[in-house]
């Protein structure tokens, strides 16, 4: 099991949801340092999503504690938690969820713009990011005329774009061919790398994995720590 | 595989005589690679030698003298720090996981335990593959992905065997 150690960016200790009889989770424990990679694993099934819509203050838990930088998760209103997410936390799925009608650099500084930046501004860093991210030639495309790779390197820039402290990718690269699901995940660490972000990685897939710092496994609900940090 | 600690994890549940161990390796494990006689009492006779197994009795017949072998608190440790040290990930290692798998079940050692270990052996391994591919020219990149597909086949194979424990176990403690 994982224990709290001190300069955590976030901790989770002894977690528990149920949805109905089943026990997503029973007793899982995190912890994640800034500027550090950890992916869960975990069969499916195994309470590896709900152990992250948890941790992101998405869902909250039935017990347990989440501490995100001193503060408690699950003693905050919905309201501050939504704060929270927008201005400190990042997301990737694994399909892009880009919005449709907007272009990509649109969808890249949509989380600029929803904080109240200026057009103008909030496209300038977004492109900043698609250059970084290998996309800025799709700027005026919309995401239904770009590939699934090119939509997910997008999608990880919007994910990049307001400068998170911490990033959570589930799955990002679970409706990719390996090529681009390795590319993508280059990127992404190497750019969550860069800015000092932690990232908290959801797959299944061990070569995805491979990319983290250090891995903890989900199973039955309750997560294990088999490795300390690299 | 390491026949020595194989057989020592099998004198766990028991003193058993030379054939007997042999006989129980082969239907567990030998497969279509038997044990010699030879190589039991050769094996035997070393782990006597170190301590970690010692003669429970001896039986007169007709024929040669049957010593019937039971494994000593030293030899315990052994096995155990055998099961607990995850193996170096190379290709095809399967067979060693799974002797490893089927001794702690039947020793009732925590399976999930090694699996677990092993899984973040492997994934050490995979690590350090993936940075060097990063930042390798093409050559690199295929070698280290031709590891890296084997080292991924191992690890579905482990979380298959985690997921295939309780009726693992049900199939070798019959």
């Amino acid at each position: 099991m994982t224990t709290s150690h001190p300069g955590s960016l976030l901790t989770a200790h002894d977690l528990r949801k149920a949805y109905g009889p089943t026990h997503a989770l029973d007793g899982a424990e995190f912890s994640i340092h800034s500027g550090e990679v950890v992916a869960i694993m975990g069969p499916s099934g195994s309470g590896k999503s709900t152990l992250l819509h948890c941790l992101a203050g998405i869902v909250p838990p039935d017990s347990g504690s989440i501490t995100y930088d001193g503060r408690e998760l699950t003693k905050m209103s919905d309201a501050q938690r939504s704060a929270l997410r927008r201005s400190e936390f990042g997301f990737v799925f694994q399909f892009g969820q880009l919005v449709p009608e907007l272009t990509c650099v649109e969808n890249v500084a949509l989380p600029l713009r929803l904080n109240g930046a200026s057009r103008k501004d909030a496209e300038r860093t977004a492109l900043g990011w698609m250059e970084r991210l290998e996309v800025d030639d799709l700027k005026a495309k919309r995401p239904g005329e770009v590939s699934g790779g090119q939509g997910q390197r997008v999608a990880v820039a919007r994910a990049l774009v307001t400068g998170p402290r911490l990033l959570f990718a589930d799955e990002p690269t679970g409706a990719l061919d390996s090529l681009n699901g390795e590319r993508v995940m280059e990127l992404l660490t190497d750019a969550a790398r860069s800015t000092n972000a932690a990232v908290v990685l959801v797959t299944h897939e061990a070569r995805v994995a491979a990319y983290s710092d250090r891995e903890i496994v989900v199973r039955d609900g309750k997560s294990r720590d088999v490795e300390r940090a690299i | 595989m390491s026949i020595g600690h194989t057989l020592l994890g099998l004198l766990e549940s028991g003193p058993r005589h030379g054939y007997d161990l042999k006989r129980a390796f082969d239907e567990k494990f030998g497969h279509d690679r038997p044990l010699h006689y030879g190589q039991v009492y050769s094996t035997m006779s070393r782990l006597l030698k170190h301590g970690l197994v010692e003669v429970d009795g001896i039986e007169a017949g007709g024929g040669p003298e049957r010593k019937r072998y039971a494994i000593t608190d030293a030899g315990i440790t052994d096995v155990q720090r055998w099961l607990a040290t995850p193996e170096k990930p190379e290709e095809y290692l399967q067979s060693t996981l799974y002797t490893k798998v089927v001794l702690a079940l039947l020793t009732r050692r925590d399976a999930a335990e090694i699996l677990d270990t092993q899984r973040a052996e492997h994934l050490r391994s995979m690590r350090i593959l993936t940075d060097r591919k990063r930042k390798g020219d093409l050559a690199d990149q295929l070698i280290c992905d031709h590891a890296l597909f084997h080292l991924e086949a191992d690890l579905r194979w482990l979380e298959l065997t985690a997921a295939r424990l309780d009726k693992l176990s049900e199939a070798v403690t019959r």
